[in-house]
């Protein structure tokens, strides 16, 4: 019998967490392997080329393109003030010659004879990568940055919007099963990342965004409020660039949904603690889930071991979430894995699992729509 | 025919080949099959089928490949797969283990984000995104000299995007180099990013003017810039009057194929297994497609409907075409088929009751969370009215590029650009239709083959006479590489284990009031049934895949059932195990405006699909 194996999302207590924290380009890397970091804290700086000024020399002058190079005042690699003078036309017996003024400061980065576009280029653009979790840096990868290691909280979640971003937890929700309105956003939660319990509201995070939270993080949101908070009807699960004043980290999925109650209890637990959260996600190759990562301290008790099964692998007695409807969003130990394939109420047979829900009932569900809860 | 990936691999000996495994890599299932040669015949005798793993924990896309040839090792009494996860090769006739071949398709990867460049939006530019979207791209944004934006805006946009690759096209064979190299110096220093990989250098496609390639060459090689991995192909209008979009076509895909698929997780490995190239998944469908067209003489339709894109390729008059509808899927990618589409052009496929949040919410859950599938009927009922919806989008997306390409070259008179709207006949022609393929899940999964007929029907809005047929167990893209290496055995198989001729669909094009008459049908032979279809009527007879019957069809006035508005056709057809469906609720389909009238339409159509 083949082991059945299914993908599942990661709640741990304590893992050893590992970011690379990586420059876009080539740049200085400003720690060594061994420094204890802070999440705030830069570890690598680049410049990136500044924006570039595109200047029609030639239409301008009213030339050929083949007479730009020689009518240029400036050379490629000089610098050039906004204003300065970069061209002069011959004139007609050295009457009527015309000068053309730089738009924009920078460097002359080309000047070509075919097209009689000169490119300008501005003063380069600083890039910082900051360490994003309190680590140590193991690993320095010359030029490109560094290897933040934590020992830490780990929580992933299924969908989210926004980019990185750090603050301390608040609870605003005490039990997972608490929806998140409005009415729990308080004004000093600004730059806080806001633990939630079941769905969040459009009001919640209109509210959020108005106080200036850096983060929430709830069970579910409605499809109808998240169209309403992007502005846009999402097509494809690819996120994390989305400028709307804050992160949103949804564990459990979308609709009226509870987080699970171990990933709130253990989230709760840490309130106050800071947490780096991560609201990219992407559901094509190369998957990436949002996160939140607290960073695990001395004083902080160690988590009660359990059996942990084999990564990935479904046995019997294994948590699982049920993922589809019609039980969407409920958690229950695997009770049988039939090996025939079972016809399902749509007609359409399948290979199917039993599972022993919390509330007591039994339910035979495909396996395809189950996920691990890993631990 | 597609290029596959190159491979050096040995010699393949045909006479010795006994059990092939072949695997398609779907960006949500992995399905395999093995063919085995049953005396002189070839069968395909056993499938399975795994999730796909380029999801971490795994993060390796042949971990999903030895799940599955586990799976069919265990349902064949035969082990594939060794306890290092490796593919185990039979050592000679005795061995009770191993296969001879292994050979795979891919499709793991997502879509495709491109950015197209030309000159003039309405001309080069456009021919740039014909031939991006004719590729299956998502077109992030067309840059063009004309194009309203000042060069700065230009250069800020393309360093805000992310794409997987650039194509830049403008100007005619020895016409004006100069906008076109323009259009470069703009895009090499703005040093667009490459979505995924911080290494992999941007791939650029250049197209345009022949005599600027070397300045072009010039620019993206300068090190100053960097970072740009540029390929020079056939102008895409060489002149104005004609639109040549084959070779960019072909080159997007090998560099899709190339840069972009290859970022799924395992990929090297899965290549270093297989015996033969890897194809990607559309390609070696449209080979196998190609093979029957050209053998049988038929103008046919395939589609192919995964989790992220939906393909369709046509054959018309020996001509090819395939379009990659990169954003219409039923997992990935369901929730851009409800934006695009809109809810209510879904739900005008539901008649039960559903709550509109609700379903929202179910979609966006599929979305996040795509290897569930349908478990309650009502589940079932709307993600097939998705299907219909992406399919339809997508038979409109390839219907406008084979309007612009007439195999190679698609000749047009200068005034036709001018009045894009007038421009070209579609080679696409719904009446001259003589075979509609199913294929991918939705439809090859569908729990009753009457349901893969409704979806194709409601769809595809096929005109007079139309034979349905499905890919039983979806295995045309095996078949397809399959074909590669032993086209005897492909075609075999295809014919006998593959095709599922489901039946007819017999349309009559026009528009009519509802309750007027449409036409009048009579079946004769095996089968004997008459009737008259008043507009908004369907009637189903059932005719076997065994049993011929004489058709004999004649419409109304208004309606044309093939041979012209008013005449009558006869037609003497073998049946299928659906039927033959005599449809009279016109082309293009009329759905009542109300949205009870809909639903009561809807739900007696569906109960006539249940007729016996």
């Amino acid at each position: 019998m083949a082991k059945a194996y299914t993908p599942g999302l990661k709640v741990s207590a304590r893992t050893l967490y590992r970011a690379r924290r990586l420059l876009p380009v080539h740049g200085e890397v400003l720690v060594k392997a061994g420094d204890a970091v802070k999440s705030r804290d830069v570890v690598a700086r680049t410049y990136i080329e500044g924006d570039v000024t595109p200047v029609a020399v030639a239409s301008q002058l009213s030339v050929p393109a083949g007479d730009v190079p020689s009518l240029m005042l400036v050379k490629p690699g000089d610098t050039v003030a906004a204003g300065q003078p970069i061209a002069r036309s011959k004139g007609i017996f050295g009457f009527g010659k015309k000068e053309l003024a730089a738009p924009a400061a920078g460097t002359v980065e080309s000047i070509s004879a075919t097209t009689g576009q000169v490119i300008l280029r501005g003063a380069p653009l600083a890039v910082e990568v900051k360490a994003y979790v309190d680590g140590r840096v193991t690993e320095v990868l010359p030029g490109e940055g560094a290897v933040v290691e934590a020992d830490a909280v780990f929580v992933q979640g299924i969908f989210g919007v926004g980019g990185e971003t750090v603050g301390p937890i608040r609870v605003a929700c005490s039990a997972p099963g608490e929806v998140l309105d409005a009415a729990h956003i308080a004004a000093d939660m600004k730059g806080c990342v806001v633990l939630g319990g079941a769905r969040i509201t459009a009001a919640a995070v209109k509210a959020a965004q108005d106080a200036g939270v850096a983060a929430l993080v709830a069970g579910g949101i409605d499809d109808a409020d998240l169209k309403a908070i992007l502005g846009y009807d999402l097509g494809v699960a690819i996120t994390g660039t989305e400028r709307i004043g804050l992160t949103i980290v949804v564990t459990e999925g979308f609709g009226d949904i509870a987080m699970a109650e171990r990933t709130h209890g253990l989230l709760k637990s840490f309130a106050g603690r800071e947490a780096s959260v991560n609201g990219a996600t992407q559901i094509r190759a190369g998957v990436m889930r949002p996160e939140i990562v607290v960073a695990r301290t001395a004083a902080d008790p160690a988590p009660q071991a359990g059996a942990r099964p084999e990564e990935g692998a479904l046995e019997i007695g294994t948590q699982v979430r049920l993922i589809r409807d019609p039980y969407f969003g409920l958690i229950g130990g695997v009770a049988a894995l039939p090996s025939e394939p079972a016809v399902l109420g749509s007609g359409s047979k399948a290979r199917v699992l039993e599972v022993a829900l919390a509330d007591g009932r039994r339910v035979t569900v495909p396996r395809a729509n189950i996920e691990l809860i890993e631990t | 025919m597609s290029a596959p990936v190159p491979s050096s691999k040995p010699a393949i000996d045909i006479a010795k080949l006994r059990y092939i495994l072949a695997t398609d890599c779907g960006s949500t299932t992995t399905k395999a099959i093995l063919v085995e040669r049953v005396g002189d015949s070839w069968r395909q005798t056993q499938r399975a089928e795994a999730p796909t793993t380029v999801e971490e924990p795994f993060a390796n896309v042949t971990i999903g490949v030895s799940n599955a040839l586990t799976e069919i090792g265990e349902l064949a009494g035969r082990r594939f797969i060794a306890d290092d996860g490796t593919i185990i090769r039979r050592r000679g006739d005795a061995d009770p283990d191993g296969c001879d071949l292994y050979i795979s398709t891919s499709s793991a990867g997502g879509g495709l984000q491109m950015v197209v460049a030309g000159v003039v939006a309405q001309m080069t530019a456009a021919s740039a995104k014909r031939a991006a979207l004719g590729a299956g791209a998502i077109v992030m944004d067309t840059i063009a000299s004309n194009d309203k934006r000042k060069p700065h805006e230009r250069i800020q946009r393309i360093r805000e995007l992310r794409p997987d690759m650039v194509l830049i096209s403008g100007g005619t064979d020895g016409g004006n180099v100069q906008q076109v190299v323009q259009i470069a110096e703009q895009i090499a220093p703005a040093k667009p990013r490459p979505r995924f990989g911080g290494e992999y250098e941007l791939p650029v496609i250049y197209a345009g003017n022949k005599d600027a390639a070397p300045q072009v060459r010039a620019i993206f090689g300068d090190p100053k810039y960097g970072g740009f991995d540029l390929a020079v192909v056939d102008n895409l209008r060489p002149t104005l009057e004609q639109e040549n979009l084959g070779p960019a076509r072909d080159k997007i895909h090998d560099v899709f194929l190339e840069h972009v698929m290859a970022h799924a997780p395992g990929y090297d490995r899965l290549i270093a297994w297989s015996d033969a190239p890897i194809m990607p998944t559309p390609g070696a469908v449209g080979d196998i497609l190609q093979r029957i067209a050209a053998r049988d003489g038929l103008n046919a339709v395939c589609v192919d409907i995964g989790g992220a894109t939906t393909d369709v390729f046509s054959v018309f008059g020996g001509t090819f075409n395939r379009t990659v509808s990169a954003n219409l899927g039923m997992s990935y990618s369901i929730s851009n088929v409800c934006a695009e589409a809109g809810m209510d052009n879904v739900l005008r496929w539901v008649h039960i009751d559903m709550d509109e949040r609700e379903l929202r919410n179910r979609v966006k859950n599929k979305m996040i969370r795509p290897t569930t599938i349908p478990q309650s009927a009502e589940a079932l009922v709307f993600e097939q009215a998705v299907a219909r919806e992406a399919l339809r989008l997508a038979y409109v997306q390839h219907k406008e590029f084979a309007t612009t390409l007439k195999g190679v070259q698609q000749q047009r008179t200068v005034g036709d650009l001018f009045a894009q709207q007038a421009s070209g006949q579609t080679i696409v022609d719904d009446m001259r239709l003589d075979l509609l393929v199913a294929s991918g899940g939705v439809l090859s999964h569908a729990p009753r083959m009457e349901q893969t007929a409704a979806m194709l029907v409601d769809s595809f809005e096929p005109r007079g006479f139309t034979q349905l047929a499905k890919d039983s167990i979806f295995m045309m893209p095996h078949l397809g590489v399959l074909a590669s290496v032993h086209a005897p055995a492909a075609m075999e198989v295809f014919e006998r284990d593959c095709l599922v001729r489901l039946g007819w669909s017999v349309a009559a094009a026009g528009e009519g009031k509802w309750g007027r008459k449409c036409f009048t049908y009579r079946v004769s032979g095996a089968v004997s049934a008459s009737g008259e279809l008043a507009c908004g009527d369907v009637a189903l007879v059932r005719v076997g895949p065994e049993q011929e019957v004489e058709v004999v069809v004649e419409p109304a006035k208004e309606f044309d059932l093939g041979a012209g508005p008013g005449k009558p056709v006869a037609r003497r057809v073998k049946g299928g195990t659906v039927g033959i469906l005599f449809d009279a609720r016109g082309r293009p389909l009329m759905l009542p405006e109300s949205a009870a009238d809909r639903r009561a339409a809807v739900a007696r159509w569906a109960k006539i699909w249940e007729t016996r």
